[in-house]
């Protein structure tokens, strides 16, 4: 068993806590994991990345080999298109369609979209719309977990539980509102992948 | 079971913490900063007092921790590769005086200069002091060689370098731990004049030094991390040193490799595990993240005549960190096909967050700096260069820290009036206050602003060593008072602002211009607040 995946996003976006959620379900099932991250400059409002790679036996390189990877797990459209080489062609694309728009050329949104639906297997979701009538847009990284958990090969179950162990600290109201989040995401990727 | 999932950075902080250390010392550079934090925000380090707040520079921590490890206890030193510039000058001196007490000096390289200004091999100073270096192919390895790495200092009577590069330092992994090393003792040199390098005494210690050199080689040789492995097809050797050994082993994942394996973790090179993998191959190909070190110095190591291939020869890239994919195609093998990325997609660089100071800064400073020609800005390393970026495109240089400063002069020196300088705090009292002292006693006139967020902000909001401290060190330094000014950058006051850069350019001498408000990714941070984003 082997799952390789891109996230991807804009520094600050939180990319960095589905890493961790997921982290957190793969430790608790006993298998390997690497995580490349993007620390730095780029954390200023850049282009962000991390390679997870999730595997059954020992994993080599930190980085995914391009044309490889199982998932795209992308918190922001345009992001989601810059790692497209890295994935294989029976792989995933999962991506929010709110733009963040800290660029003065930001391409049309349309075009963009029109982009993501080329790809073979995606799933496009408004996750900051369904995390602000969830109650909290910060929430949306968290729905694009649940729209990405299809692909991941973890069950909702452990991922779930992996919610509840990261944010935990932070309160019962807001691990509510994660896993909220977490199944809203679930469900529009099962009725719509 | 892995139970702790750690950072390469991480894994360092750990390996030395287990590895009995009394104290680190560092200043914050990526991607190097994580190894100090890791130690600061540690139960051990609190439980035991391990010493680890930052330092002011890198040679200041540099030096500390030489004397530390006189006074016999154990102690790593951290940095970023350029750092190792900055320090230089006590970490060559140090191969020469040796050590007392363990010392690991870690060092993270930037290849494909993802937050730096160069891609500079650190594995080449290490061969300039002649001391050996550690170069971890994996997060367990960082960790256990920093562990180990302080004995093997003292078993050898020098520092010891631990050398990675980002991406092992910024790739989680799992760990596993190994028990928690004793502290030592406190105890003087044996040899009171260990440390005193006047000349006679330094030629003495600098042929202790070539002597041990052969020592150095047997503990590659001995080194469990330096390995062969033979292979079936004689036609090519691949030496892979350090996190290479990764994305060869990515390549041969569902087959066995057939060419024989020379896995480098430990310098100086092995010369007797050499000439055995010289035995098994016919040709040569090395992997290596950085310069082509080993693939220049195995050409004179090997005894046969063989076609040696790497960097130097085009089979990998010159420059930037390699991967998986670069190395199978060093190899003839095939990648998988894929797609490109959409040419709509733009890039997206960095930029400096919404509502930061040096915004305000850089608006009253493009106003005041329109009137004259272009190209007068100085500036240095910290948020505040992404000022070169558009929309404000005010800067014109960015060098090396402090940079800023002795530039300006030496810009004014040369007649270019006026001639700005912008500074950070953490980077003008790591390495501006000797040149704001050299354009005091020269008369210079410049202008130096100090954008100060009273935080190393760039690196993720550490504690800088400027705080409280400015205007006094600038007067102390022999600026006129009257010349230093303060103002808080904000929108508000932005016609002030512009009439202080007015008057102080107006003035011919030394004028400061303190600029003072938090970053406001630390000040969220302390409210616990996130800051908007951009809209």
């Amino acid at each position: 068993m082997k799952v390789d995946i891109i996230l991807a996003g804009v520094g600050g976006q939180g990319i960095l806590s589905i890493a961790s959620i997921i982290g957190d379900a793969v430790l608790s099932e006993n298998l390997f994991l690497k995580q490349a991250e993007t620390h730095g400059m780029s954390q200023r409002g850049g282009a962000v990345v991390s390679h997870l790679r999730i595997s059954d036996s020992e994993i080599a390189s930190d980085l995914i080999p391009t044309g490889s990877a199982d998932l795209i797990i992308s918190v922001e459209p345009m992001e989601s298109l810059r790692y497209l080489p890295f994935l294989s062609s029976n792989g995933y694309l999962v991506t929010n369609t709110t733009p963040f728009e800290n660029i003065v050329n930001y391409p049309d949104i349309n075009d963009i979209i029109a982009e993501v639906k080329k790809q073979p297997h995606f799933v496009a979701i408004d996750a900051d719309k369904i995390a602000a009538d969830l109650g909290n847009k910060r929430v949306s990284n968290v729905v694009i977990l649940g729209a990405a958990t299809p692909f991941i090969k973890i069950t909702p179950e452990k991922i779930e539980a992996g919610i509840k162990r990261i944010f935990g600290r932070k309160g019962d109201k807001i691990v509510e509102l994660n896993l909220k989040a977490f199944k809203a995401g679930l469900e529009f990727a099962l009725k719509n992948s | 079971m892995h139970k702790n999932l750690l950072l390469g950075v991480e894994a360092i902080g750990q390996g030395a913490i287990d590895g009995g250390i009394s104290g680190v010392y560092a200043y914050p550079g990526t991607p190097s900063t994580e190894i100090t934090e890791y130690i600061q925000a540690n139960e051990i380090t609190k439980e035991k007092g391990i010493r680890s707040k930052w330092s002011a520079n890198e040679k200041t921590a540099y030096e500390a921790a030489l004397g530390m490890s006189y006074a016999g206890k154990r102690t790593m030193v951290c940095m970023k590769h350029v750092g190792l510039n900055v320090a230089a000058d006590a970490f060559m001196n140090s191969a020469i005086t040796g050590i007392n007490g363990g010392m690991v000096v870690t060092v993270a390289d930037d290849p494909s200069m993802h937050s730096s200004q160069n891609e500079q091999d650190s594995r080449f100073y290490a061969k300039f002091a002649m001391i050996p270096v550690l170069e971890p192919t994996n997060q367990q390895e960082a960790y256990e060689m920093t562990r180990e790495g302080f004995q093997l200092s003292e078993d050898l009577g020098v520092p010891v370098m631990v050398r990675i590069t980002t991406r092992l330092a910024h790739s989680r992994a799992g760990i596993k731990r190994k028990e928690v090393i004793a502290e030592n003792d406190l105890i003087l040199p044996s040899n009171p004049s260990q440390f005193v390098l006047l000349p006679a005494i330094a030629r003495k210690q600098y042929k202790g030094l070539l002597d041990k050199q052969y020592l150095f080689e047997q503990a590659s040789e001995d080194s469990k991390y330096n390995s062969f492995t033979k292979g079936t097809d004689k036609s090519l050797g691949i030496i892979a040193c350090g996190i290479t050994h990764n994305y060869l082993a990515e390549n041969y994942k569902d087959d066995e490799c057939p060419y024989s394996i020379l896995k480098l973790s430990q310098y100086p090179i092995p010369g007797k595990l050499l000439a055995k993998f010289e035995d098994c191959c016919e040709e040569v190909l090395v992997l290596e993240d950085g310069y082509p070190i080993v693939e220049e110095a195995v050409k004179g190591i090997f005894k046969k005549d063989m076609k040696v291939s790497g960097r130097l020869t085009g089979a990998l890239p010159r420059d930037g960190e390699l991967n998986a994919d670069l190395v199978a195609l060093s190899l003839g093998k095939e990648v998988e096909k894929t797609v490109s990325i959409p040419e709509i997609v733009t890039n997206r660089p960095p930029a400096l967050c919404q509502g930061c100071g040096h915004m305000d800064m850089y608006d009253a400073l493009n106003e005041a700096v329109n009137v004259y020609s272009k190209g007068r800005v100085f500036s240095d390393i910290g948020c505040y260069t992404l000022g070169a970026l558009p929309p404000y495109k005010s800067i014109y240089s960015c060098v090396d820290m402090g940079a800023s400063i002795t530039m300006a002069k030496g810009a004014s020196d040369a007649g270019l009036i006026p001639a700005i300088a912008v500074i950070g705090d953490s980077t003008f009292t790591h390495s501006g206050i000797t040149g704001l002292l050299d354009a005091i006693n020269d008369k210079a006139n410049v202008v130096i602003v100090i954008s100060d967020n009273e935080a190393v902000s760039m690196t993720g909001g550490q504690e800088s060593s400027a705080v409280g401290k400015i205007e006094s060190i600038c007067e102390g330094v022999g600026v006129d008072p009257a010349h230093i000014r303060v103002e808080t950058p904000m929108r508000k006051n932005h016609d002030k602002m512009v009439q202080i850069f007015n008057e102080e350019i107006a003035y011919d001498g030394v004028s400061v211009i303190i600029f003072r408000r938090d970053c406001i990714q630390v000040l969220a941070k302390r409210k616990k607040i996130k800051p908007v984003s951009l809209k």
